[in-house]
This record gives structure tokens, C-alpha cells and sequence, in this order.
């Protein structure tokens, strides 16, 4: 199939942030010294500069800005209209195929065996026995025409389907008044929503893209997706949920993205 | 003479003398400037992620935040500084009237007049409590701007939740550009108004200490009067009985 692969990406891993900061940073320092430039002076270029590169990252700054995007998180939950539905579009604009992102490149995908794959149940729900992917496919479907919002910007119309998951939650007795729901996957990503985005009617455990099983790089056999979030939120190959009122930062959300990330 | 006595001690009774930017309007002046800094500094690295036009990718020394993610954190923090900074300076404004004695009206004479002016260098900042026609424009203009960059960053951030207003500039996309357009025209107007604070330094001195005292009229303005010249016949300090007295000045000048 023939699958776009994707030009740079903040879903590519990255150095581990901290040494790579100390080399640029020296580099960076030594450049200006050699020219003279700046040295002295606060002008406006040095103090860009200065934002720009050392003051994100020193801890008393990255943990006021991290408390800001914990209170917008609070604001988003406060704005979230439960059934409020977004956008909807018709098949012909859809689409194909759906477009890659990951924290790898596409070329790095493990796809999974759907034969032995099973999802695990966790935390508070009452029916914990596993599924497999054939009891999966036999749940009623719901299908969703919706647009997929990147952080990065870029968006696209996407046609998904497979179980509704407040209908899912239900089935195997899940508390709904717990706080979030938490999805570990298969390439160890992990991500958590909010219980209410859970419980919105445009909210699936998608098995289908555009009619067909989903192919391997876009979360086969089965991925989130929802309305209401941003792409990273849209866990792929799921192998786990966990209903829980415990938060626990996820993949993005530990490396400084914003958690909620509702759209 | 009597009055001159009362006129000095005057500011110590009556409440500071009104001047033509007064602290609070600073204040929120300076907040601006710095969420404004902030909020375009980070817009350009969330932009770098996906650029709209091709040719145009911000460099890394010039964007606010190393990786994507500290980008994204500045800009959702400095949004609160911009908005309700921009909500208080807007109250402000209006319930002062500042607004009406500062921006309005704007007359298309006014306007042509400014601009021949401008054209034939004739331009003159010497009044700095009054805002000539372009200077109106530019002000108001990037008030609406600023309004629209904010209801275009809602539409960006909550597209769903938001999805009535969304629905009235379009797609997501067609969102980020009007966004971008905004910012473009508030970064082509402080290249404007920086540059011109510059070459009047004293309307940046103004924006600093409050700059010149305003009279009870605010049309009027506060010239200076006119020093002790012997000779300054043209000013109009000399109304019609000066005339015949052209002895006037000698005796002063060898008691």
C-alpha cells in the first residue's frame, strides 16, 4: 500500500534533551564570543536568545509552565460541551489512506498479531476478562467521518469505525464516575483521557478505516478516536485499558505536551 | 498674581495633574509588549512545525522555545497575559474615554491631510497628546487585529467546542492563516511604531514617565508659554493693542 511517509516530525524521538541543550548552548555561547556580539548588551536578539534556548528548560521556569498547562487542563474540562458534536464530513472527502504519525518513523512500525492479541482490562471495571479481536468485531459499530487536528497543525478528514466506547465502558461495568481512562499500547505509548471525553458520543475504539480493518501503521487491530482531542491523544494499538481516578502522566503529557489537549 | 499662587499649590490638594498616558494605561502598555513578545516568539516555532508557506520557516534563534513542546507551553501561557491584559486595556478605554477623545473621529480630510503631510515630510510630532488621522488608523487597526488574533487563536485551540465561530472564518486551516495574516500585521505595525518611537524618542519617554501634563480641555494642548524673549514679536501672546508700542522692549533691555 502505498502509505506517505511523513517529512520531520515532532512525533521523532529526540536526543535526551538535557545533554544535547549543554552542547548546543556551549556551541552557541562560543559563537557569540568569537564575534563579540552582544557581549555586554541586552538587546533584544540576546534576550531571544535567552528564551529561546536556556530559559524553557530551567526547572523553576519549566515548572511554572507546566503549572499553567496543568490550569489550562482545569479551564479545558471547564469549556468540554459533553454533547457538543463536532463536524462530521461525507465519504468523498475522506482520506486515503489515513495519514502516518507516530514517535518513530513509519518504516519502525511492529505490527501486531491480530490472532494472539487480546486487550486486558484494568482498575475499576467489573468484568476484567480479556477480549479478543473476533469478540471485538462482533460489538456493534459506529462510524465517524471526522477531521484528525495535529498539535503540529496539519489536519485531515479521516473515516473511522468500531466500537462506541461509553457503550464499551458500559458492557464490561466500568465505573463511569471514575477520572480517566488510561490506554497502554503496544509500542509503549500510553495515553489517558478525561472520563467525560470517554463518555462522548463521538468517542471508539476504531477497528476500521474507510471500511477496511485498520492497516498496520494506523493501529491495527485496534486504536482510539475521538472527536474532541488532538492527534497524540488517539492512542494507537491498544493492548490495555484502565479505568481510574488516579492520574498518571502519559507518553507527550511527561515530555511537556499539554495533557488534555482537547480540541 | 493671586492666581499664580493657587495654580502652584494646586497639585497638592487636587489629585496629580492628568497626564497624557496615564499609569495604568503604561502598565498595561508594557504587560502588552511583553505577551505580545512572547506570543509571537512561540507562534513562530508552533508554526515551524507545519509551515504554511514554504519558503518561510523562522529560524531557531529567533523563536521562543527549543523543542515544539516549551513553544506550545509559552504560547498557552502567554495567551492569559495577552487577553486579559487586552480585556483590562479595553475596559479601560472605553469606560475613560480614552478611546473616543484618543482614536475618534477619524475624517477622511483628516486622513488625506495626514498623508500629504507625511509625503512632503511635513509631519510633525511636536504635539504628542494628539493623534493625527494615520496614527488613529494604525491604533485602531491593530486593536481589531488583536481582537481578531484572539478569536481566531480560540477557534485554533477549541475548534470543536468552538465550532460556531470556527464555522464562521472556515476551516482549520483557513483559521491558521488568518491567525498567521494577524500576526503579520501586528509584527508590520511594531516595526511601524517601534520604529517611530525611535525617531521621536520623546513619545518613548512618554510611555515610560506619563509624558506632558493635560489640561482640563483635552483638545487643548500644554505649549509651553513663551520664555521671557524680548523679541518673540510673532507670537500671538501680543494681541491688538500691542501694535503701536514698538518702544516696549528697549527699556528692558538696558535698566
Amino acid at each position: 500500500m502505498s502509505i506517505r511517509p511523513r517529512t520531520p516530525s515532532l512525533f521523532r524521538p529526540h536526543q535526551p534533551i538535557d545533554q544535547n541543550v549543554l552542547k548546543e548552548n556551549r556551541k552557541l555561547i562560543e559563537a557569540i564570543d568569537r564575534r563579540g556580539v552582544l557581549r555586554g548588551t541586552l538587546t533584544l536578539g540576546a534576550l531571544t536568545l535567552l528564551t529561546g534556548c536556556d530559559v524553557s528548560e530551567e526547572p523553576a521556569v519549566q515548572s511554572a509552565l507546566r503549572a499553567v498547562s496543568a490550569w489550562n487542563d482545569g479551564v479545558q474540562s471547564l469549556l468540554f460541551r459533553k454533547n457538543h458534536l463536532a463536524p462530521t464530513f461525507s465519504p468523498s472527502q475522506v482520506v486515503k489512506p489515513a495519514r502516518f504519525n507516530a514517535y518513530y518513523d513509519i518504516a519502525d512500525v511492529r505490527p501486531v498479531d491480530g490472532a494472539s492479541w487480546k486487550l486486558e482490562l484494568a482498575g475499576r471495571i467489573a468484568d476484567k476478562r480479556p477480549w479478543t479481536a473476533q469478540q471485538i468485531y462482533q460489538l456493534p459499530e459506529q462510524e465517524l467521518i471526522i477531521k484528525h487536528i495535529c498539535v503540529e497543525g496539519w489536519d485531515y478528514i479521516g473515516q473511522w469505525s468500531g466500537p462506541n466506547l461509553r457503550a464499551f465502558l458500559e458492557r464490561v461495568g466500568a465505573d463511569l464516575s471514575a477520572k480517566y481512562v488510561y490506554f497502554i499500547c503496544n509500542d509503549d505509548y500510553t495515553e489517558s483521557i478525561d472520563m467525560a471525553t470517554a463518555l462522548h458520543p463521538q468517542t471508539i475504539l476504531a477497528t476500521k478505516y474507510a471500511g477496511e480493518k485498520l492497516a498496520d501503521p494506523f493501529g491495527f487491530p485496534m486504536r482510539l478516536r475521538t472527536s474532541t482531542k488532538l492527534g497524540y491523544k488517539n492512542a494507537k494499538w491498544i493492548k490495555a485499558i484502565e479505568v481510574t481516578n488516579d492520574f498518571r502522566e502519559t507518553f507527550w503529557s511527561k515530555q511537556g505536551f499539554n495533557w488534555f489537549a482537547g480540541i | 498674581m493671586s492666581t499664580l499662587a493657587v495654580k502652584s499649590r494646586a497639585p497638592e490638594i487636587a489629585p496629580k495633574p492628568a497626564r497624557l498616558h496615564p499609569l495604568p494605561l503604561r502598565i498595561m502598555h508594557w504587560i502588552n509588549a511583553v505577551a505580545v513578545f512572547i506570543m509571537i516568539g512561540s507562534g513562530w516555532k508552533i508554526y515551524n512545525d507545519d509551515v504554511i508557506l514554504g519558503w518561510l520557516h523562522f529560524p531557531d534563534w529567533i523563536v521562543i522555545g527549543k523543542w515544539a513542546q516549551y513553544g506550545l507551553q509559552w504560547h498557552f501561557f502567554g495567551m492569559w497575559i495577552f487577553v486579559l491584559n487586552g480585556i483590562a486595556y479595553l475596559g479601560y478605554s472605553i469606560a475613560t474615554g480614552r478611546f473616543r477623545q484618543k482614536l475618534f473621529p477619524i475624517t477622511l480630510r483628516e486622513l488625506f491631510a495626514t498623508v500629504g503631510d507625511a509625503l512632503r515630510f511635513r509631519l510633525t510630532h511636536d504635539d504628542l497628546t494628539v493623534y493625527n488621522a494615520v496614527q488613529k488608523i494604525l491604533y485602531l487597526g491593530v486593536i481589531l487585529v488583536g481582537i481578531l488574533i484572539v478569536m481566531t487563536g480560540l477557534c485554533l485551540w477549541k475548534p470543536v467546542q468552538f465550532s460556531e465561530l470556527a464555522a464562521l472564518f472556515g476551516n482549520f486551516q483557513i483559521i491558521r492563516i488568518v491567525h498567521f495574516l494577524c500576526m503579520a500585521a501586528i509584527v508590520g505595525f511594531i516595526a511601524v511604531h517601534v520604529t517611530l518611537a525611535l525617531l521621536v524618542p520623546q513619545s518613548l519617554v512618554a510611555m515610560i514617565t506619563g509624558g506632558p501634563v493635560l489640561h482640563a480641555k483635552p483638545a487643548l494642548v500644554a505649549r509651553p508659554v513663551p520664555a521671557v524673549d524680548p523679541v518673540p514679536a510673532v507670537e500671538p501672546a501680543a494681541p491688538v493693542p500691542a501694535q503701536p508700542t514698538p518702544i516696549e522692549p528697549t527699556p528692558d533691555s538696558n535698566p
